[in-house]
């Protein structure tokens, strides 16, 4: 009897106590890491024109997205189709690196989700982001 | 009553090994760290740069992140 109580002692201690040490924290300061803020902040300045005129958006996938391409001139839209391919690629790769760095690339997913939800929270007014009903314009 | 005991360490290294693999995702951490990013990437902390070319509305809500939004 005293021993089947030992066992249920160990067995609810194990179910109790993990969630506690499985608080873990996301760490976003390695080298690579920086690497890309850095090429994304400077890419930013010459995709914010296409922001705040509606050609780009800030999609529900955590890259940003060509939705209106027609509001940009001819000329223009090669530059543009290359801006955003480049950003998406540094996104791509920033979500993956971050999972990385933290040791468990399991968390991609979870990772470009969050990022996703706050590219879009923290969008300019004016910007348009993919919300649950589609493409809005943020007010 | 030693063959329980053995059961119940093998148990236990069996039902820890299960438990530290699905070490849950932290979300606010992750929010937290998409925010730090987020400032350095649209440079959100410095508001003495123009809002639009087009200037028809510069109403600027200072971006502090999560009052921000709708």
């Amino acid at each position: 009897m005293k021993t089947l109580i030992k066992l249920w002692l160990v067995l609810f201690a194990l179910f109790v106590s993990p969630p506690v040490f499985a608080e873990a924290d996301i760490n976003v300061s390695s080298p690579s890491i920086a690497a890309l803020e850095q090429s994304m902040r400077a890419r930013h300045e010459q995709i914010r024109p296409y922001l705040d005129m509606g050609a780009v958006g800030v999609a529900a996938n955590g890259l940003f997205s060509v939705r209106d391409a027609g509001a940009v001139p001819l000329a223009q839209r090669q530059t543009l189709n290359v801006l955003v391919a480049a950003d998406n690629q540094d996104r791509n790769a920033l979500y993956a690196e971050i999972a990385n760095a933290n040791g468990h690339p399991e968390w991609q997913a979870e990772i470009r989700n969050t990022f996703a939800q706050r590219w879009m929270q923290r969008a300019r007014p004016g910007w348009w982001i993919q919300g649950n009903r589609g493409w809005e314009q943020k007010k | 009553m030693k063959k329980n005991w053995i059961s119940v360490i093998f148990a236990a290294f069996v039902l820890s090994a299960c438990v530290t693999i699905n070490i849950y995702f932290p979300a606010a951490a992750a929010e937290k760290a998409a925010d730090k990013i987020i400032d350095e990437v649209w440079q959100t902390m410095k508001e003495d740069k123009p809002v639009s070319q087009a200037g028809d509305k510069q109403t600027l809500t200072p971006n502090t992140g999560k009052e921000e939004a709708k």
